[in-house]
C-alpha cells in the first residue's frame, strides 16, 4: 500500500525534505519537473510515515496517506 | 497518521522562491483557522512584500494594505468585524521599518488584533537591502561590508521592545526545523485564541530563512538561522497575560 503522494510538479527542489528525513528514504536524483527544479523522489520502503517531510515542505508536495 | 496541506491552500503556481519561509506559515496559518472552526470568518491583512503573494495561496477574503499599514488596517476590519478573525501577516521591513510607528501605537493602545511578523533580516522583494533586523556582520546589497554596530547601529528585538508592554501575548517562533515550525503553529493559535477571547494585542514573530538574499542554499539558510539568527533573537513566549481582557 502507498504511504506517500508525491506531488512533484509543485516541488522547487529546495531539499528540505530531504534534509529532515531521519530514515533517509528522500533524495535528489537529477529528476526535472516541467518547471526544471531538480525534484524530489521517495523510496516508500524506508519511510516510517512520520511527516517530517510535510511539516518542512513551503511548495506543499507532500501527502502522508493512513 | 494522515497528513495532508488544507483544503483552504490552492495549488497555483505559488510565486515564492525555492526554501522560502512563507510557504511554511501561509500553511500553519491555513492549518490553524480550520481547526479552529474559522474558515469563514478569517480575514488577513497583507503588505506590499514578497507576504502579499500569499494572496493567491489562501482561500481567504484577503485584504492588501498599503506599505507598511497592514496593522492598522486590521485593526480597522476588526473594528467594523468584530466576530471575525483579524490578522495582519507582514514581514520584518513593515513591522520595524516603515509601519514602526503603527506596532507601536497598536500595542500602546492594546488593540485586540493579532500579528505576525516574518523576520527574514532583509527586504526580500526589493532585492535583500538591510532592514532593522539584518544582524551584525552580515552582508546584503545595501551594507556590502556587512552591518556594523557603529554605522547603522543595533538590530531591532522586539521582546525587548514590546515586552515592556502591557499587550496581550508576545513570542518569537522559528522555522528551521519541524519541531520548531510545530511549535510556532502554537504560538501562531494562541495568538488567535486571545484574540477570539478580547484580550488584545498579539505579536508572533517567526524568524523564516530568505535563501536568495541570504546567497544560501535553502538548507545553508536552516543552518544559519539555527547558528546565528537564534543566537541573538531569543526564541520563546516573552509576554502572556493569562485571561485578562483588554
Amino acid at each position: 500500500m502507498a504511504k506517500l503522494k508525491l506531488n512533484t510538479e509543485r516541488c522547487k527542489g529546495c531539499g528540505y525534505c530531504v534534509s529532515v528525513c531521519k530514515k533517509g528514504a528522500l533524495s535528489q536524483k537529477g529528476r526535472l519537473n516541467r518547471k526544471g527544479y531538480d525534484v524530489v523522489e521517495a523510496d516508500e520502503s524506508l519511510c516510517v510515515q512520520c511527516g517530517m517531510c510535510y511539516r518542512m515542505c513551503p511548495d506543499y508536495v507532500f501527502e502522508i496517506l493512513d | 497518521m494522515k497528513l495532508k496541506a488544507p483544503e483552504t491552500i490552492t495549488f497555483t503556481t505559488s510565486g515564492f522562491c525555492p526554501g522560502c519561509g512563507h510557504g511554511i506559515a501561509a500553511r500553519l496559518i491555513a492549518e490553524i483557522v480550520e481547526e479552529m472552526g474559522l474558515r469563514e470568518d478569517f480575514i488577513p491583512t497583507v503588505d506590499v512584500a514578497c507576504g502579499a503573494l500569499n494572496m493567491d495561496a489562501w482561500r481567504f477574503d484577503t485584504v492588501m494594505a498599503a506599505h507598511g499599514r497592514p496593522i492598522v488596517t486590521a485593526i480597522g476590519v476588526k473594528k467594523v468585524r468584530k466576530d471575525k478573525l483579524s490578522a495582519a501577516y507582514i514581514g520584518d521591513g513593515a513591522a520595524y521599518a516603515i509601519g514602526m510607528a503603527e506596532t507601536m501605537h497598536a500595542a500602546l493602545r492594546n488593540d485586540n488584533v493579532t500579528v505576525i511578523v516574518m523576520n527574514n533580516g532583509v527586504f526580500g522583494m526589493t532585492g535583500g537591502q538591510m532592514a532593522p533586523t539584518t544582524l551584525l556582520g552580515q552582508k546584503t546589497t545595501s551594507s556590502p561590508g556587512g552591518r556594523s554596530a557603529k554605522k547603522q547601529g543595533m538590530p531591532f528585538d522586539v521582546a525587548k521592545v514590546l515586552g515592556q508592554l502591557p499587550i496581550a501575548y508576545l513570542a518569537r517562533g522559528s522555522l528551521d526545523s519541524p519541531a520548531a515550525v510545530e511549535k510556532t503553529k502554537k504560538y501562531i493559535k494562541k495568538g488567535f485564541e486571545k484574540q477570539m477571547n478580547g484580550e488584545g494585542f498579539s505579536l508572533i514573530e517567526v524568524l523564516a530563512p530568505c535563501p536568495t538574499n541570504w546567497g544560501l542554499s535553502p538548507v545553508e539558510s536552516l543552518k544559519h538561522i539555527r547558528e546565528k539568527t537564534r543566537a541573538y533573537y531569543e526564541v520563546g513566549e516573552f509576554v502572556d497575560r493569562k485571561g485578562e481582557q483588554a
